[in-house]
């Protein structure tokens, strides 16, 4: 298949300029029975994340004595892409799943509760590129709304070489025609990129490129962190009025 | 209970030795084990590899077959990388289905390969829409004694350089060396504290999982990379471990290349 131009007059395919995200939008406590949920959007992606526990961890020998347990299981609805996906988890997933899990853990206060266990479940609805990154977005919000308790927040977004230029937020053509992809998540604490906490690659990059993207990383991030925030505070804005009335 | 306990006391030893500027086996912070490469192993793989990383061993099997393309890219060859992780090879892994390890183990070598377009997969191209070659590439660890990641990356291009497609076999031409145009390298490193140190052993490993892998090819470009292991990164530090990687990765390069140069059918 022929590559079709994926940058014309210093513009995107959708319109947008290298640094530009896609539109975000965030919703907290959409589900009812989840301790703790989120619906994103971030362009095409739709995203529902949902927080069971603390929790009792079944079976009990999962259990840990100092620590709460976490789970994290991303998974895409068959309906989400163009060619229908199989149902259940593949290899992607799980690789995906383990990643994402790996960039929590470090930022939930495990220590606060031995012998439980906190389930994160994302689930793809729709997908157009960059879905780990907006599954990771919608579940710290959704960890939030259970109230988990966490050293900061972790926001996510990633970066793409697209014709030759580091571009913000890549979509599905720039995903697939382009050189590199380099989804990344930070932890922001006090209104501050403290550090990385997933970090992957594939394509091809010069070291220089690398660090480009990372620094484009944090400034998508920043914005994207302070929509996440927004979010959870007008759901605490409304509780508020609700118990005033 | 015991091995609790012994493991306690292992890591304070790998700490302590760490943080005064050593290592347990003597190695420099960005010293790797000694590398043995073995090609042509198994006559009845289309190309094959054992490779010794210190202790740590890795079979790698190459086989060819052929089948559709997938529709998105009809002229171009097909690879397909697989771990296992049999129990043979540590105490810890289980039979059964490839677990989350594995599956990144094997997803990480594949984006070496791939991206780095070792392989040119349009030259695996039989006929188009209809016919192509497809590349199995199965890792087999034999013994974990840390970093399979590398291990694994080793040996499976140096099984790919000695693969012979079997075109007459199936009937579609003569037989020819599969076309290897890059040798992509991961560096594995161990994250402690604020050190990096390049391919643990499994002993180092007691200390935590804190690994990060960065895969380059031989114009020195980043092809893969992949935080692994519950932590978190200062952004410095990664900047640090681009550098040491690439570095690293050039080294060890020009080790595999004399290795191979070294062994039987090693020049291809």
């Amino acid at each position: 298949m022929e590559k079709p131009k994926l940058i014309i007059n210093g513009k995107r395919l959708d319109g947008r300029d290298f640094e530009e995200l896609r539109p975000i939008k965030i919703q907290v406590d959409v589900l009812k029975r989840a301790d703790g949920s989120c619906y994103l959007e971030m362009g095409k992606n739709k995203i529902i994340a949902a927080v069971y526990g603390p929790r009792e961890v079944h079976p009990r020998h999962l259990q840990d004595p100092s620590k709460a347990v976490i789970r994290y299981r991303y998974n895409m609805a068959p309906f989400s892409v163009e060619e229908r996906k199989k149902p259940g988890p593949d290899r992607r997933s799980i690789e995906i799943s383990k990643v994402s899990r790996e960039a929590l853990e470090p930022v939930i206060m495990k220590e606060l509760f031995p012998r439980s266990g906190i389930d994160v479940f994302v689930e793809v609805l729709q997908a157009d590129a960059g879905t780990r990154t907006a599954c990771l977005n919608a579940a710290s919000v959704a960890l939030i709304d259970a109230g988990v308790m966490m050293k900061g927040i972790i926001t996510s977004v990633a970066v793409a070489k697209v014709d030759g230029h580091i571009v913000l937020d890549p979509m599905k053509e720039e995903d697939f025609y382009g050189e590199a992809d380099l989804p990344v998540a930070f932890l922001i604490r006090n209104d501050k990129i403290e550090s990385i906490a997933l970090l992957q690659m594939d394509g091809k990059m010069s070291v220089d490129e690398v660090k480009e993207g990372i620094k484009l990383a944090k400034k998508g991030a920043m914005q994207i962190y302070k929509l996440q925030r927004e979010a959870i505070m007008k759901k605490y804005m409304e509780d508020e009025e609700k118990e005033e009335v | 209970m015991s091995e609790d306990i012994l493991m306690d006391i292992k890591r304070d030893y790998v700490l302590s030795k760490i943080r005064s500027g050593e290592r347990i086996d003597g190695r420099k912070f960005d010293e790797f084990r000694p590398i043995e490469v073995k090609t042509n192993i198994i006559e009845k793989a289309e190309g094959s590899a054992l490779i010794k990383l210190g202790n740590t061993q890795v079979i790698v099997g190459v086989k060819m077959q052929i089948g559709e393309p997938f529709p998105d890219t009809p002229d171009m060859g097909i690879i397909i990388t697989n771990a296992e992780l049999v129990p043979l090879a540590s105490p810890t892994f289980e039979p059964g289905p490839p677990d989350e390890n594995s599956i990144e183990l094997a997803r990480v070598v594949d984006r070496g390969i791939r991206e780095s377009e070792a392989i040119d997969l349009r030259k695996l191209c039989i006929e188009e829409g209809e016919k192509v070659w497809i590349i199995f590439i199965d890792i087999h660890a034999l013994d974990d004694d840390g970093n399979l990641m590398d291990a694994s990356s080793i040996a499976a291009i140096s099984a790919l350089m000695n693969t012979v497609v079997p075109a007459s076999k199936f009937e579609v031409g003569d037989d020819f060396n599969l076309p290897v145009n890059d040798i992509p390298i991961s560096v594995t490193s161990l994250i402690v504290d604020d050190k990096l140190i390049v391919d643990p052993s499994r002993d180092e490993m007691s200390v935590g999982n804190n690994l990060f892998t960065i895969t380059s090819n031989k114009e020195s470009n980043i092809v893969a990379m992949q935080k692994s292991g519950s932590y978190l990164l200062d952004e410095e530090k990664f900047y640090e471990l681009l550098d040491l990687s690439v570095s690293k990765a050039k080294e060890i390069r020009e080790i595999l290349i004399n290795q191979l140069k070294g062994g039987e059918n090693g020049e291809n």
